[in-house]
């Protein structure tokens, strides 16, 4: 693995960090141009109603207004999936939540704005309010909307992979729980905020803290009307986003509008309180897990799986449908699970929408499954830490739902929590009120497929090469922070044996850049970092040619390092990288280069196989120390550890801050975070409202609230990352949640199978006869019937049994998975867990 | 961004032309000292004053001083000032002790302690913003008819908050309200009133310039707050004690007070009572005191945390506060 790096795997000052740190960074709400204006929107204060009459009159003639924009505005509708295209920038006709945006006011300040929202009358003909899923499932008019399965369901989906009944029937034992994960918002601490104005040419540019310019590029362009070629689209710098700013937003979209209308620019920058209503944050996820186990010799082995999970979706599609399948999709990544049955059921509700929140639909089940482990290992008597490592799926497999697995480093993320929190020595043996508890998990390296069915790259990069020595990169990827600029200028300057601080980056722009699909799904490092080399390693070609002939020496023997070109075996010959674009433009002419990137084609070929596949899987371990109060419940914890096989750091620090952010992010949800409604006593008021949409009371820990984090860096290259490297910004928050959960029963004997594990709820199961705090029942749904998809290991080819033939191969060119008969032979295979090299994280100094 | 609404801003520099501004203008105008409560209110429309009366330039209203028989403390001293000063902390170490409980440091260090006692006591259909107490139909507390903690209750329930008054009760602290038309000194308990909206004894032009701190020497005090985040929630439950003690440890006179689960700081008298005449380490005691005092706590549905685990939580926190009394070493 240790190959000589001069950029990659060193801790190199993030090229944007001195920006930050001084305070220079542009955020969208900095942005400021001469007469411009300021909108504010009027959103709704009822949870669902039909839309009788606006009268905007009153606010019209307040001074300074500049105009009122309605639904009326909007005939067009729009929204993240093609599957669902249920908003419009301004409701035309109905209101589904509180905090729906009904009115828009263009005015001379944000003032004057907001005092004119007060002067717009709205008529309301209140409808029945979907309040929660049961409502959502027993309430079938009115509907929310007039597509999805059904009534108020918006998706169900069930899978079947091999006869799931069968395996439990033929297991020793039969585990069943019920798990809640409660909703729970991005929180970023930048507002969104949008700039848009008419530039010289009266073309449109819209100027966003959007983690996903290209999809706004294209929902500008169909809401408006607008041929995308006149739209230009600035991803500004993100004051963090975590999901939160990967839908086009309507806030986006009325704002390009009024500068259209009004010829002005125009900016809009919202509340806290309007964050809460953007949300499209962490589904509240009801799930019933029931696994087959197998006692052997070792402890157990499990004989399937099912899986059920109701996702309260709120009022929008947003990216529910994948969501929806996303609380299926990864449960089979982490341990072999031989058969499989997923059911999972999205509904609306009178809520803001939900939608992609780091981890995008895959806490919620890993939380269910993490904690069922560790009852099942307690009740058999099994070590979790040795029954994770001896079940951990191995590297070059398939799962039971045709996921293929490149490299994982899974075991050695455990042994290294293992040994830092002393676990053998101390988990189980802690006093009274102090436990570990243990949990992995696994994410994706980008989905395999982009939103909306194309065949096209799913990011490119463009590099242009100054006779200067100046390298340019283009790249449509956003910058929000998780340090994307950082991993594009590394992965070139490493190619091309220059100083990062050499290339000009040039990020989220679509006049200027090729389009990357954005920052979602931890795709950037994995599929911009090899778009990124393939443009470095043809600039390189080119230069090398050059270089050559000049120099009289096969291309070969040249290296590119330390600003030179030179000959390996005799460094003292060779030119200045400068003086090598020079001899290449000579030949060449003006230079510039392409790099583009496809992900691998999966193996699995069933109607929701989409959601899932990826070029690589991130997996990571964490151990969480406790303290619990036995008293009142009390929670507090001291220190975590926590382990991820990023395959490899580009750059350590960064790659260590975004394993804490996410534990930090984490420890949140596990302990505090909820995006919770308020009704209010229904004869007297149909209110339903946000609980608490401000940063005071929506409770997430500061700072000064974190414990000690522990970070171990596992280092397992993936043969399909960007010189190995694989995610790091989502992974390492899913097993926060179950650690913490398994640590309180190791400390107080107690089961919290509900996040957040608050003193209230862990108090109430000290008291409970059940010792458990927790959803008693999941409903009865009305299962579609399945599609049976037979696994790998039981004859498979990844298509459906009961599934009309679906159109393969669309994807010409595109790399192809290695064949099915390989990888299925490897499907279950035994390994001896080795032993592995550790890299220890200490923290920065 | 919210946005604060349109205000004219005085800046007296003297306390009788504050006085006289604050008596001229009437009802319309607020007293600011450092901001901290006020403007996040006006940005979302709580308080709507038109006329706005800084007292940062008023001299002579800051800084902690020895006066006969204990300490005065300015209205205008900033939380940090007070949380560092060693003469409170040398004096009353549980003032100190609250004060440092407060907020955030960016917070203390502009949030004053005339403005801690004067702080509004809070409910969560309240602390919100303009547009989504519109969606509520507002509440009684402004605006709106019901109060949406207590439907059927006449008055409304939110709860008094703030760290320093529970402490500065329990020691028996004095306060000086200054008008245009003259000084009056009261007990820091009397500054409060069992209602969520007229929660001030105080009338509209009186200023608030100084809490006078008693001697202590006999006394000991202490401090327990409950919160979900020790980084910077507000209270949800306070508890504050003061008891003095003969020198065999016996308790001679004692104070005991709950904040968060009420309008105003609660006296719990009947539970200080079963202390007296008993060493200040007897457990029985402390357990009778709990016992009684633990009745007081009645919260409602209007703040952080599980209504029935914060009743709860009343009586370890008193046993806790009643505890270190014993512990305290002065
Ligand atoms: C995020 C956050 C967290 C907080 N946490 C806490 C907490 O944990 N505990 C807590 O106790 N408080 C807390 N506070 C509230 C507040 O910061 C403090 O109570 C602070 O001491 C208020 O002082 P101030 O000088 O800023 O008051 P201001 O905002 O200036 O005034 C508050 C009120 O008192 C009146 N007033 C001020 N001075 C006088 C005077 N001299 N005479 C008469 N009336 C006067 C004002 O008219 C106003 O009505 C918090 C606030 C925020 C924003
Ligand atoms: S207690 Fe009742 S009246 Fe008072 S602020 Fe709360 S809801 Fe309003």
């Amino acid at each position: 693995m240790a190959e000589k790096r001069n950029v990659i795997g060193k801790p190199l000052r993030r090229v944007d960090g001195r920006a930050k740190v001084t305070g220079q960074t542009r955020f969208a709400d900095d942005l400021a141009m001469p007469g411009m204006l300021f909108m504010k929107l009027l959103r709704s204060t009822v949870p669902h109603a039909r839309i009788l009459g606006i009268d905007a009159a009153r606010a019209e003639a307040l001074p300074g207004v500049k105009r009122v924009l309605t639904g009326a505005d909007f005939p067009i509708p729009f929204g993240i999936l093609p599957v669902s295209q249920d908003e419009h920038a301004l409701c035309t006709d109905r209101v589904r939540f509180v905090g729906d945006p009904v009115a828009a006011v263009i005015a001379v300040d944000e003032l004057t704005a907001f005092e004119a929202l007060d002067l717009i009358d709205v008529r309301y003909q209140p409808l029945t309010t979907i309040a929660d899923p049961d409502d959502a499932l027993t309430i079938s008019e009115p509907r929310l909307h007039d597509y999805g399965d059904e009534g108020n369901v918006h998706k169900k989906v069930a899978l079947d992979f091999g006869d799931v009944d069968q395996a439990l029937a033929s297991a020793d034992e039969v585990f069943e729980d019920v798990f809640f994960f409660q909703g729970n918002t991005h929180l970023p601490i930048e507002q969104h905020a949008t700039l848009a104005y008419l530039d010289p040419d009266g073309k449109l540019v819209v100027a966003s803290s959007t983690q996903t310019p290209h999809y706004l590029h294209r929902s500008l362009s169909k809401v408006l009307s607008l041929p995308a070629q006149h739209v230009r689209v600035i991803a500004t710098p993100n004051g963090g986003g975590f999901g939160g700013k990967s839908d086009p937003f309507n806030h986006e979209i009325v704002c390009a509008k009024a500068a259209l209308l009004t010829g002005k620019p125009v900016k809009i920058a919202l509340t806290r309180e309007e964050v809460f209503y953007c949300h499209r944050g962490r589904h509240p996820v009801l799930m019933k897990i029931r696994t087959g186990v197998q006692k052997t010799e070792q402890g157990f082995k499990i004989t399937g799986q099912e899986l059920q999970t109701l996702l309260d979706g709120g009022a929008y599609g947003s990216y529910g449908v994948a969501s929806t399948f996303y609380t299926g999709a990864l449960q089979t990544v982490t341990y072999q699970i031989p058969r499989y049955r997923f059911r999972g059921c999205r509904v609306f509700t009178c809520k803001p929408p939900c939608g992609p929140k780091r981890g995008h639909g895959t806490p919620q089940p890993r939380f269910g499954l993490e904690v069922q482990i560790d009852k099942i290992c307690h009740k058999l008597g099994v070590d979790p830490a040795a029954w994770r490592i001896a079940n951990a799926v191995p590297p070059e497999s398939l799962t039971a739902n045709w996921l293929k697995v490149n490299s994982t480093g899974l075991i050695q993320c455990i042994e290294a929590v293992v040994r830092g929190s002393g676990w053998n020595e101390r988990y189980r043996k802690l006093p009274e009120g102090r436990g570990l508890g243990l949990a992995c998990s696994s994410y994706l390296c980008g989905a395999g497929l982009p939103i909306y069915w194309n065949e096209l790259p799913h990011s490119g990069v463009q590099l242009q090469l100054d006779r200067s020595g100046r390298v340019a990169a283009f790249c449509g990827a956003t910058e929000i922070g998780q340090g994307s600029d950082n991993v594009l200028v590394a992965c070139i300057a490493e190619v091309l044996g220059i100083d990062p601080f050499d290339i000009r980056c040039v990020t989220g722009d679509t006049d200027l850049t090729p389009v990357d699909l954005g920052s979602y799904s931890s795709r950037v490092t994995l599929m911009m970092g090899n778009a990124a080399i393939e443009a470095a390693e043809r600039a390189r070609a080119l230069l090398a040619d050059a270089v050559a002939r000049k120099l009289e020496l096969p291309k070969a023997r040249l290296v590119f390092a330390e600003r030179r070109v030179f000959d390996g075996e005799n460094p003292d010959v060779g030119v200045s990288f400068a003086e090598a674009v020079r001899l290449a433009e000579a030949i060449h002419g003006t230079l510039g280069t392409t790099g583009s990137y496809r992900p691998p084609k999966s193996p699995g070929d069933y109607k929701g196989a989409g959601v899932g596949p990826s070029p690589a899987y991130s997996f990571s371990a964490a151990v969480v120390e406790v303290e619990v109060d036995p008293k009142t419940g009390w929670l507090k914890v001291p220190k975590i550890w926590v382990a991820h096989d990023l395959g490899r750091a580009i750059n350590p620090v960064l790659a260590r801050g975004q394993v804490e952010g996410s534990v930090y992010m984490g420890l949140g949800e596990a302990l505090m975070e909820e995006q919770e409604y308020r009704r209010l006593p229904p004869k007297l008021s149909g209110a339903n409202v946000h609980k608490f949409p401000s940063l005071l009371e929506y409770k997430s820990p500061g700072t000064l609230d974190m414990p000690e984090i522990e970070t171990y860096l596992i280092e397992e290259p993936d043969s399909n990352g960007p010189f190995g490297a694989k995610e790091v910004g989502q992974g390492p928050l899913l097993p926060i949640m179950p650690a913490v959960a398994n640590a309180v029963f190791d400390a107080v004997g107690v089961r919290v199978d509900e996040v957040p594990v608050t003193p209230e709820k862990i108090a109430k199961a000290l008291g409970a006869k059940s010792r458990r705090f927790g959803p008693a029942k999941f409903p009865e749904i009305a299962w579609p019937e399945p599609l049976e998809v037979p696994p790998p290991w039981e004859g498979g080819d990844g298509r459906a049994k009961n599934e009309r033939p679906r159109k393969r191969d669309r994807v010409k060119g595109a790399v192809i998975a290695p064949p099915v008969e390989e990888l299925r032979q490897s499907g279950a295979p035994e390994r001896e867990p080795a032993v592995p090299a550790l890299k220890k994280e200490g923290r920065p100094s | 961004m919210m946005r604060l609404p349109r205000f004219r801003y005085f800046a007296p520099r003297a306390l009788d032309e504050a006085a006289r501004i604050l008596a001229g203008e009437g009802p319309e105008a607020a007293l600011v000292a450092g901001g901290t409560d006020l403007f996040p209110n006006m940005k979302r429309r709580q308080q709507t004053p038109t006329r706005v009366i800084g007292l940062r330039g008023v001299s002579g209203i800051r800084g902690v001083r020895a006066a006969e028989r204990g300490l005065a403390i300015g209205a205008m001293t900033s939380l940090t000032d007070l949380e560092r000063s060693a003469e409170v902390r040398a004096a009353w170490p549980a003032l100190s002790r609250a004060a440092s409980l407060i907020s955030t440091p960016p917070l203390r260090n502009m949030g004053t302690l005339g403005g801690n006692l004067c702080l509004d006591t809070r409910c969560n259909y309240w602390d919100q913003n303009y547009e989504w107490r519109k969606g509520i139909d507002f509440c009684l507390k402004k605006d709106g008819q019901v109060c949406w903690v207590a439907p059927g209750s006449p008055r409304c329930w939110a709860v008094a908050s703030s760290d320093t008054a529970p402490v500065l009760c329990a020691i028996g602290a004095e306060i000086t309200l200054v008008s245009k038309n003259g000084t009056r000194v009261q007990k820091v308990e009397q500054l409060f009133h069992d209602d969520g909206i007229a929660y001030l004894t105080k009338r509209p032009d009186e200023i608030l310039t100084e809490i006078r701190l008693p001697d202590p020497t006999g006394w000991r005090a202490s401090y327990w707050k409950l919160r979900r985040r020790g980084s910077f929630d507000f209270p949800v439950l306070g508890v504050a004690a003061a008891a003095r003690l003969d020198e065999s440890g016996v308790v001679k006179e004692a104070r005991i007070f709950l904040t968060g689960v009420g309008s105003r700081p609660h006296a719990a008298d009947a539970a200080a009572e079963k202390l007296v005449g008993h060493p200040i380490d007897d457990a029985r005691a402390i357990a009778e005191a709990v016992d009684a005092a633990a009745r007081l706590a009645k919260p409602l549905d209007n703040t952080d945390f599980m209504l029935g685990w914060r009743k709860e939580m009343a009586r370890h926190y008193l046993a806790g506060a009643l505890s270190e009394l014993a512990r305290a070493q002065l």
